[in-house]
């Protein structure tokens, strides 16, 4: 018997008003010491789908969901005070921009102990030792000086270190990481990325990693998940949908990433023609169907998900097998 | 075969700041650009790279006349950048900027946007609209586009308008500042495909600023690595990504994360010491943060090597030898 997965999504769907649905069926699961990334780009999604886990979601925006599960917990049935009690102690999240998610107002130790203070009976002073430990897990030099500082004096690599640190205070299961190191330089992404993985060993932490970056994905996931206008088109272990991409969409993104060594200097990329449509409830069969180059009538169908391979699920009409060399 | 002429010749260009450090702290130098020599070749695209903060900028700014030289010369065309007058020198260098949300007026419609130029230069009426209609088109935007705002169109489709823009007084050069950072990866292949197009056809030359490595491996003829507002190391792209000689942009190559599963999250081994272009170290102003430094970069400033079209700057690396010369 497998265990039960420490977080698992089925059939989230997320309405804004009448006329957008963001979130349409996500399912997904994170296991205990697994990093599971969530790949798509803007407005497919992702983030909404991480928030709406989170049970973040902006007033206006109704969640309904088949199944959403925390190390066995119905998240779905929860009061908001019983969420709260399980954010930043049990399930925690790292956001984009660590400017707009620290508060300019207060320093980075008073910040940091907030939160565990929140969550379990300890003393500041317990507390801001245990930030200042955390600052220097995180490779920050000279901790008590950065605990007394306010995060404007903090330069952006340093501030996404914090965030991360803050996110370990009261040790988490789960840590879901929305873009973590987008706005960073690619050397000290390399940095943070290393980093999340060390404590991934460390504690089995679960990562759910929302990122549009295929570098990233390739090097740090265990399980990719693609998403594609509110739903996951095509999931798989990373090193199968790397292999062996199946539905056009991730296709096409794979062939879009210039890379170094690989694709001809000054050849033309591959590119996915037109833009992202806005879907709305009750929009029926493929999503992708307007910008694919494969796309028949059966497109505007219900789309079954079809098996390419163990664990491996795409969400298309084409077989599996469809010519590699024909990406779109 | 001749030798193309020199499009921008950069002459020991140096750009300061002063920067209050606070009531009682008085000032502090900000040493953006720090004695810049480059030479960019007519109809070549030339890549500048760097993290944030490194002047790569600025540097764009003074060689479109943004920002006035603290000391040194830019020729551009031969001619002396600070003798032209505005006019003059918008024909002859645009900019496209990295956010296409921030670089154009909300305000304003898609024509009105693309025309300003050529109003500025005193074009109005018929011609102005068919060259305005022209360039639209030129740049693969629908006609009907041309009275819509900004905020009507999607990312890629308001980086074309800013394309447009650029290039609408039909200029010889186009400074680039990270234009597609702000972009999804299949939008991004098509602005870089676009670009592409465009060079070959009006015959432009690009220079090509941006922190995305992979990116200018694929566009660039050459690649200027900068650090701490001086220019590393500089060589001929396929040169510089196979045989990287200075530590800087070992570590940089070394932390690009292409889309290769299993190669796990490189060591740039960089260390935590972040540069601050207001407190340049002595000697090599990469020694903090070298993974090869010696002691003698802690006191001596290496001077520039030069040899077989590549230019070094580290007292360690290997004199650059005409072995690694590609026949041109």
């Amino acid at each position: 018997m497998t265990p039960e997965p420490l977080l698992e999504v089925a059939d989230l769907r997320v309405r804004f008003g009448a006329r957008v649905e963001a979130v349409r069926g996500v399912s997904l699961t994170v296991n205990k010491g697994e990093t599971h990334c969530l790949v798509g780009e803007s407005g497919c999604g992702k983030s909404v789908t991480a928030l709406a886990t989170m049970g973040l979601l902006a007033r206006g925006a109704v969640r309904s969901s088949g199944r959403l599960r925390f190390a066995g917990q119905d998240l779905t049935n929860l009061s908001e005070r019983e969420l709260s009690k399980l954010r930043g102690d049990r399930m925690a999240m790292i956001f984009q921009e660590p400017m707009t998610s620290l508060n300019p107002a207060f320093t980075i130790g008073s910040q940091m102990a907030e939160v565990m203070q929140r969550h379990r009976k300890v003393t500041r002073a317990e507390a801001m030792e245990r930030a200042g430990f955390l600052l220097f897990k995180v490779g920050i030099t000279n901790p008590a000086l950065r605990l007394g500082q306010f995060p404007h004096q903090l330069s952006g690599g340093l501030r996404q270190r914090v965030m991360i640190a803050m996110a370990l205070m009261c040790e988490p299961e789960l840590l879901i990481a929305d873009e973590p190191t987008t706005a960073l330089d690619v050397t000290v992404q390399a940095q943070i990325l290393r980093l999340l993985a060390g404590f991934q060993r460390e504690l089995g932490l679960g990562i759910l990693l929302i990122t549009h970056d295929l570098g990233v994905v390739a090097r740090v996931a265990h399980r990719v998940s693609v998403m594609y206008a509110g739903e996951v088109v095509e999931s798989a272990p990373a090193s199968q949908l790397f292999a062996n991409p199946t539905h056009p969409y991730t296709r096409g993104l794979l062939a879009s990433v210039p890379v170094p060594g690989k694709i001809a200097r000054g050849s033309r990329l591959g590119s996915i023609p037109g833009t992202v449509p806005r879907i709305g409830p009750g929009f029926a069969g493929c999503g992708f169907r307007d910008r694919c180059g494969h796309a028949s009538e059966a497109c505007a169908g219900p789309i079954a998900v079809q098996q390419a391979g163990p664990d491996h699920i795409y969400r298309c009409q084409l077989q599996a097998s469809w010519p590699q060399d024909q990406a779109a | 075969m001749t030798k193309p002429a020199i499009a921008i010749d950069v002459q020991d260009a140096k750009r300061l700041f002063t920067q209050s450090a606070g009531a009682f702290a008085g000032t502090r130098v900000v040493r953006a650009v720090d004695g810049v020599s480059l030479q960019v070749r007519e109809g070549s695209c030339f890549g500048i790279v760097g993290e944030s903060g490194c002047g790569k900028s600025t540097l764009a700014r003074l060689i479109m006349g943004l920002l006035p030289l603290s000391s040194g010369d830019i020729l551009v065309d031969g001619q002396r950048l600070s003798a032209m007058d505005r006019k003059a020198r918008a024909r002859l260098i645009q900019p496209v900027f990295q956010d296409p949300f921030s670089s154009l007026n909300p305000r304003h419609s898609i024509a009105d946007l693309v025309g300003l130029p050529l109003t500025a230069q005193g074009i109005a009426g018929r011609e102005r609209g068919t060259r305005v209609a022209e360039m639209l088109e030129r740049v693969g935007l629908p006609g009907a586009i041309a009275n819509r705002q900004p905020a009507q169109l999607s990312g890629g489709q308001r980086q074309r308008v800013a394309i447009a823009r650029a290039l609408v007084l039909r200029p010889r050069i186009v400074v680039c500042d990270e234009p597609t950072s702000a972009l999804d990866v299949s939008v991004q292949a098509q602005i870089l495909n676009l670009l592409a197009d465009l060079q070959a056809e009006f015959g432009l030359t690009y220079v090509f600023i941006s922190h995305n490595l992979a990116v200018v491996e694929h566009v660039c003829d050459e690649v200027a690595v900068m650090y701490l507002g001086r220019i590393v190391e500089h060589a001929p792209t396929a040169e510089l990504f196979e045989t990287p000689t200075h530590p800087y942009t070992k570590a940089l190559l070394a932390s690009v994360l292409t889309p290769e599963p299993g190669l796990g999250i490189p060591d740039v081994g960089l260390g935590d010491a972040y540069p601050d272009p207001a407190n340049i170290p002595t000697g090599c102003r990469f020694h903090p943060r070298c993974p090869a430094g010696q002691p003698p970069c802690i006191t001596e400033t290496p001077a520039p090597r030069f040899g077989a079209g590549r230019m070094v700057e580290c007292l360690l690396a290997p004199p650059p030898s005409t072995a690694s010369v590609s026949p041109v």
